[in-house]
């Protein structure tokens, strides 16, 4: 214990060092601790104190200890809280995704309007990875707080309606784990969904698939044709018109359609059959098992039959669905019977699925084959597998009346066998069978009498006895030799053989009791006394029944037809039988009982509900887009503000349109904060700034510098404080608003506010402001300082973080969007696809200069999916000969140095009068040279030049001309210094 | 990397980033500096749409390997002939490239896959209407592609097993031999033959001799396993001897069944081949190899 409270003592010395190398270790070792299950609640002041630290990896393994521990210590973690709440608004995407993770996987209940105020804002985040993270702490802060599910709707609502491939499976997830009842939030998404379901990333695939699958089951009416629907669906049967699949509607009398959005699922899950991912694979198998027709069920089952190639947990898995499929269609695994065929290595538990799945699947034409692969496994090693197979063997024997006799011959023979289980296994199998037809089985009887000696496990003996009982009529003369014998035995026997023999003497009793009249009575006074309660039970139910004495009742008047009832046959059953009415692929269908969580598939409806609310007016992803970015609704046209841009700004860079998000971010964050500050008093309000002082600083120059700060803010920002006060009152009061021109105002403001501490004289009025991204990164690491100090949050300037356009590659499979909506696999291009690209084209090579063929560029004006640097053009290249122009490509560039040009792929012919757009991606090195270059046909070639215009080489942002002048103020001495394109493009 | 139960980054090389996998070298450094292998950097490639693909990516050697590696799993029954075998195969790849290459890979027979599965960065729609592989390949290794031959056409069988294995009823002896020969193996060597079969537990001991190899059997287990290595057609590897049982139990009913596992180089047993591979995007021309090999899935002898 000593030696515990000085290692701890060590750790706190370290974690106050000033090494980071010292905090470090100590926090692995601490993390260590936990992982072994000691306590290290102790040490969490001096943990926490690290949340703030510069050093990502002191940073991880701090939020790893919180989030270990926040939950006892609630107070303490509440320090925490304002690092999270600065590192949402971190420039870094990935910075603000991992504090909004951590924050929300603290569970302390005061921080839940924190947290929900996070989630909000973080549903806002212009980076998908962001928003991403969002939809996942949807879920965390619902399992903290249930209350809060109305406000975690409307943030599902708005988040189900991002293009994003990134958040889509998350967004889902969090929509199933809160509110799986409210479809109707999917109707208008649902194209979009199952569009994007390609692109999606794996675990998200499954989800949204579980989740369409259940969609589908409310809003489409049944595909299954009345002949072949199964029992339970057998009411929703009756569907409304028309042609497809023409050769089945032949037979049935009401024809079915189904509906186009129906069919879209299909068809667009169908390709992710052969993903990578056995998760994604099952649950395609399993959406089409429920929702195709039956006709197309069957294409799953290639795939399924593939993963049974995978390790053992996803074999037993998709055997058990297998299972359940194959009892209802048999058809549909048939192809494939000879990849159930067992191994010996397999486990038991695969053995016995596969063979569950050899006997659901047998039928006249592979019984043979299939018997004599019974025969092996009966051999097998694995008693358990061959006491399974003898019972599949009984299976089969029942449900193909063919080979009865032959399985049972085979069964008689394993009589034989030298080891007991088979044996006893093969007695209750032939029990079973013998009791469906009991017509001509007198040999088989005896010579199962004559095995009683020989076998030991009582549930064969049970069954032996039960056999000579029921059928003693005929085997007159072994039934009493038998009755004999084991009465002899009786005080030695299992119960369920003691129970048997009552039962044997009673039979015999009735119909022969002319012999065996003594051997009854015998047996019954042994069984009067044992010591189990049931035989005793027995015993006395049989006596008062058979033995006429002067109180028996009414009944044994009837005994012998109680006794020697015709008994019916016991049917030889999948165990998997029960299991269809839980959804494949789902955790309760593995284990056979209901889980929590399971969402019930219902039934199809009768009539299918409106398919228009599906339907998705053109003109709302736009309007939905600005919703989400919180983008200032601009009365001009985007074209105006373009071109604006372009003609004043020359040395305005790119930045992607964040801005107004960027503010109206921060916006809320401070609203946030400082509503929090405003309740909790002076004494938080404090914690806050020095929260977000760095820990350098001491407090007393803390509070000096803040005086200062606020004494000149005061003059400049008096009035603007009041509206912003007001503004906030006005937004906190209906915090559901969702982010659009009535927040675009203040966050405007705020801006400007963040501009006037630096250039106090220029603060004027608040118009909305768009700015460049680096200027403000150039002013803003003095600036924020100044502010934090402050306690006046709202003024801090924190420009958020722009989502960096990473090299946007096509998407592997991007499939054209119902609705003609272009189709985006990331926000990125989101962003810049709303910026208007001119149509206006330059020519390349006309016509007569090039022999017929005709060549224009025109500025895609996109984010190059070339690289960073690279301006994507767009080439047009028209035949207009009459011959077909082969292998169009790209030769012999002259550039000036450092320029590069990325060609594109050649085309390798071009029909008369065809036409084709490449793109080709060019670093013009920010000068307006001309790139040369040959455009070559396969007999021909002619030089070529593109010369950029100077606006074709900046990404465009809208600014206000009051704003734009500021920059350019301080803008030109830059550009002197350094290339500022390249510098912006890497932002 | 998991939050809050679902699967938040599962690419591995985005995790690779997150913490890098240890190399000599990295160690080396590491106890010098006293870094770890934890990365300081963030992985972007989570954020993009390849997210398979970190951004940045340099080589001095661009390179590219492909593998076609072939399993056959197979059971044979005692006669010798053939219940069940099929063909499973993989494409894994090495691509060490500069920059964003695109890369294209086409077979010369692509219709003897049946069933095919990709990893991600295949594009599904290409290989639909053209059955060509185009891809922006993930950096480093990876399994491009797994295939099933379909069941149609008929599998070569490499090997054959020669077995005879006897237990006596009387006597606490019984007979053991096996030899194992080559098949259908378009004239290339089988190697790194390995036997392994599972006892009945009645077999106390073995008493054997290889011709080649080594051989063990482990008496707890019940585990014999003999290491052939390659088989020379002129002189065929058996191994014979005699097992001991447990006096008094009654022989075993099942003779046990026997494993197989081989390799075969250069040789993919399905006949499939690639034609070319070309890539567009970068201008640098890369190394480019394949290479093919067949080996032994499950492939059992029942005896």
């Amino acid at each position: 214990m000593e030696q515990y409270f000085t290692l701890n003592e060590d750790l706190k010395q370290m974690l106050e060092s000033s090494k980071d190398s010292a905090k470090l270790d100590a926090m692995k070792r601490i993390v260590g601790m936990i992982a072994k299950g000691k306590n290290a609640s102790e040490l969490f002041p001096a943990v926490v104190k690290n949340v703030a630290s510069k050093n990502i990896e002191i940073k991880k393994l701090v939020y790893v200890y919180l989030m270990r521990y926040a939950e006892e210590q609630q107070d303490l973690a509440l320090l925490s809280i304002s690092t999270f709440q600065r590192a949402l608004k971190d420039p870094n995407q990935l910075i603000r995704a991992s504090a909004l993770r951590v924050l929300s996987s603290i569970r302390v209940p005061i921080i839940v309007p924190i947290m929900m105020l996070a989630i909000k804002e973080a549903s806002s985040d212009l980076s998908p990875y962001v928003r991403k993270n969002a939809a996942h702490a949807i879920q965390k802060l619902y399992s903290l707080d249930p209350e809060q599910k109305e406000m975690l709707i409307e943030v599902i609502e708005k988040l189900l309606k991002d293009r994003s491939t990134l958040v889509a499976g998350s967004v889902v997830m969090a929509f199933e784990e809160v509110c799986p009842d409210r479809i109707d939030l999917i109707h208008k998404n649902y194209r979009k969904l199952c569009n994007l379901l390609v692109d999606v990333e794996e675990w998200g695939q499954v989800v949204i698939i579980h989740m369409l699958t259940r969609y589908a089951r409310t809003q489409f009416v049944s595909p299954w044709k009345d002949d072949e629907v199964v029992e339970e669906y057998s009411e929703n049967n009756f569907y409304e018109s028309e042609e497809e699949q023409k050769e089945k509607d032949q037979k049935v009398k009401n024809i079915y359609t189904m509906d186009p959005d129906h069919r879209l699922l299909l068809r667009n899950t169908k390709p992710l059959l052969q993903s990578r991912n056995a998760a994604v694979v099952m649950a395609v198998a399993q959406l089409y098992w429920h929702l195709a027709p039956k006709s197309e069920a069957s294409t799953v089952s290639k795939s399924l039959v593939r993963l049974l190639r995978s390790n053992r947990e996803v074999q037993y898995i998709v055997l058990q669905n297998i299972a359940t499929m194959s009892i209802q269609r048999k058809g549909m695994f048939e192809p494939y019977l000879k990849s159930f065929y067992v191994r010996s290595t397999d486990p038991t538990m695969i053995k016995t699925l596969k063979l569950e799945i050899l006997t659901n699947l047998a039928n006249e034409a592979n019984i043979s084959t299939l018997l004599r692969e019974f025969q092996t496994y009966v051999k097998s090693q694995d008693k358990q597998f061959a006491a399974a197979t003898i019972q599949a063997i009984g299976r089969c024997a029942t449900n193909i009346t063919e080979v009865t006799d032959t399985c049972l011959n085979g069964l008689v023979c394993l009589l034989s066998n030298r080891d007991e289980i088979v044996v006893a296994e093969s007695v209750v199998v032939i029990k079973k069978l013998l009791q469906t037809q009991p017509a001509h089985h007198g040999e088989i009887i005896k010579h199962m009498a004559k095995l009683l000696d020989n076998i030991t496990v009582p549930v064969a003996r049970a069954s032996i006895l039960w056999l000579i009982g029921e059928y003693c009529e005929r085997v007159p003369k072994i039934a009493p030799d038998v009755l004999r014998k084991t009465a002899k035995s009786f005080t030695t026997e299992d119960d369920l053989v003691k129970l048997q023999i009552l039962n044997l003497g009673a039979k015999l009793y009735l119909t022969n009791s002319k012999q065996t009249k003594l051997l009854t009575q015998y047996v019954l006074n042994l069984g009067k006394y044992d010591q189990s309660y049931d035989i005793r039970d027995r015993t006395r139910f049989i006596r008062q029944l058979i033995v006429p004495n002067e109180k028996s009742g009414a009944l044994s008047k009837y005994a012998k037809k109680i006794f020697l009832a015709q008994k019916p046959a016991p049917l030889l059953e999948s165990p998997f039988k029960d299991r269809d009415h839980f959804q494949l692929g789902t955790l309760s269908h593995t284990l056979n009982s209901r889980a929590t969580g399971y969402l019930e598939l219902s039934n199809w409806p009768e009539v299918a509900p409106d398919p228009s609310v599906r339907n998705v007016d053109v003109a709302e992803p736009t309007k939905e887009w600005t919703g989400i970015l919180g983008i200032i609704k601009k009365e001009k046209p985007m074209e105006k503000f373009y071109s604006e841009s372009e003609e004043e700004e020359g040395e305005c860079t790119n930045t992607s349109s964040s801005k107004s998000e960027s503010g109206s971010e921060s916006e809320k964050e401070d609203k946030e904060e400082s509503s929090s500050d405003e309740s909790s008093g002076s004494s938080s309000s404090s914690e806050e700034s020095s929260g977000s002082e760095s820990d350098s600083k001491e407090s007393t120059a803390n509070k000096t510098s803040r005086a200062a700060a606020e004494s000149s803010l005061s003059e400049d920002n008096k009035k603007k404080a009041k509206g912003i006060f007001k503004k906030r009152s006005t937004s906190s009061s209906s915090d559901t608003e969702p982010t659009s021109s009535e927040e675009s105002s203040p966050d405007s403001k705020s801006e400007s506010d963040s501009k006037s501490d630096s250039e106090s004289e220029k603060s004027g009025s608040a118009t909305s402001s768009k700015k460049e991204e680096k200027l403000v990164q150039d002013r803003k690491a003095p600036n924020k300082k100044d502010v934090f100090l402050l306690d006046l949050d709202d003024f801090c300037p924190v420009t958020t973080p722009v989502a960096v356009p990473i090299a946007a590659v096509l998407s592997p499979s991007s499939t054209a969007d119902l609705e003609g909506l272009s189709l985006s696999n990331s926000s990125v291009i989101d962003v810049t696809t709303q910026i208007s690209v001119p149509t206006e084209t330059h020519e390349l090579l006309h016509r007569m200069s090039g022999k017929g063929l005709a060549a224009h560029y025109h500025f895609s004006r996109q984010p190059s999916i070339f690289g960073d640097h690279m301006i994507p053009v767009e080439v047009t290249v028209t035949n207009t000969t009459d011959q077909k122009i082969e292998n169009i490509h790209i030769k012999e560039k002259k550039l000036p140095p450092g320029m590069r040009v990325h060609e594109f792929n050649p085309i390798e012919y071009l029909e008369p009068a065809g036409s084709v757009t490449v793109s080709m991606g060019i670093d013009f090195c920010d000068s307006t040279q001309m790139a040369s270059f040959q455009l070559c046909t396969k007999d021909d070639h002619f030089n070529v030049n593109i010369q950029p215009p100077v606006g074709e080489l900046l990404l465009p942002v809208t600014m206000s001309e009051k704003d734009f002048k500021k920059e350019q103020a301080c803008f030109s001495a830059l550009y002197l210094l350094s290339k500022p394109r390249d510098a912006d493009r890497n932002e | 990397m998991l939050d809050n139960g679902f699967p938040l980054a599962t690419e591995s090389n985005i995790l690779k980033e997150l913490i890098k996998p240890p190399t000599i070298l990295r160690t080396v450094v590491n106890t010098i500096t006293g870094s770890t292998n934890v990365g300081d950097q963030l992985p972007t490639g989570q954020l993009s749409v390849v997210p398979w693909r970190r951004t940045g990516v340099k080589y001095t050697n661009n390179e590219a390997y492909f593998d076609v590696i072939e399993e056959i799993d197979a059971i044979i029954d005692k006669s010798g002939s053939t219940i069940t075998a099929e063909i499973q195969g993989v494409i894994d790849a090495c691509v060490k490239l500069t920059g964003m290459p695109d890369l294209t890979l086409s077979f010369m027979n692509p219709r003897l896959l049946d069933d095919v599965s990709f990893h991600p960065c295949v594009r599904f729609k290409r290989w639909e209407s053209e059955r060509i592989l185009s891809f922006i390949p993930p950096d480093g290794n990876f399994r491009l592609l797994s295939y099933h031959v379909s069941a149609q056409n008929l599998v070569a069988i490499p090997v054959y097993v020669k077995h005879n294995i006897s237990f006596r009823d009387s006597s606490s002896l019984g007979r053991f031999e096996i030899t194992v020969g080559p098949k259908q193996t378009m004239g290339k060597t089988v190697e790194g033959v390995m036997v392994t079969s599972q006892m009945p537990k009645g077999v106390l001991n073995m008493t054997l001799t290889p011709s080649q190899g080594t051989h063990i059997f482990d008496p707890v287990t019940k585990l014999l396993s003999w290491d052939v290595g390659k088989i020379n057609p002129q002189k065929l590897p058996s191994l014979k001897g005699s097992m001991t049982l447990q006096a008094g139990t009654s022989k075993p009913d099942e003779n046990p069944t026997i494993n197989l596992q081989f390799k075969i180089q250069q040789l993919a047993i399905s006949g499939l081949k690639v034609n070319r591979l070309d890539m567009y995007g970068e201008k640098y021309k890369p190394f480019k190899g394949i290479k093919y090999m067949t080996k032994a899935g499950k492939f059992q002898v029942r005896t």
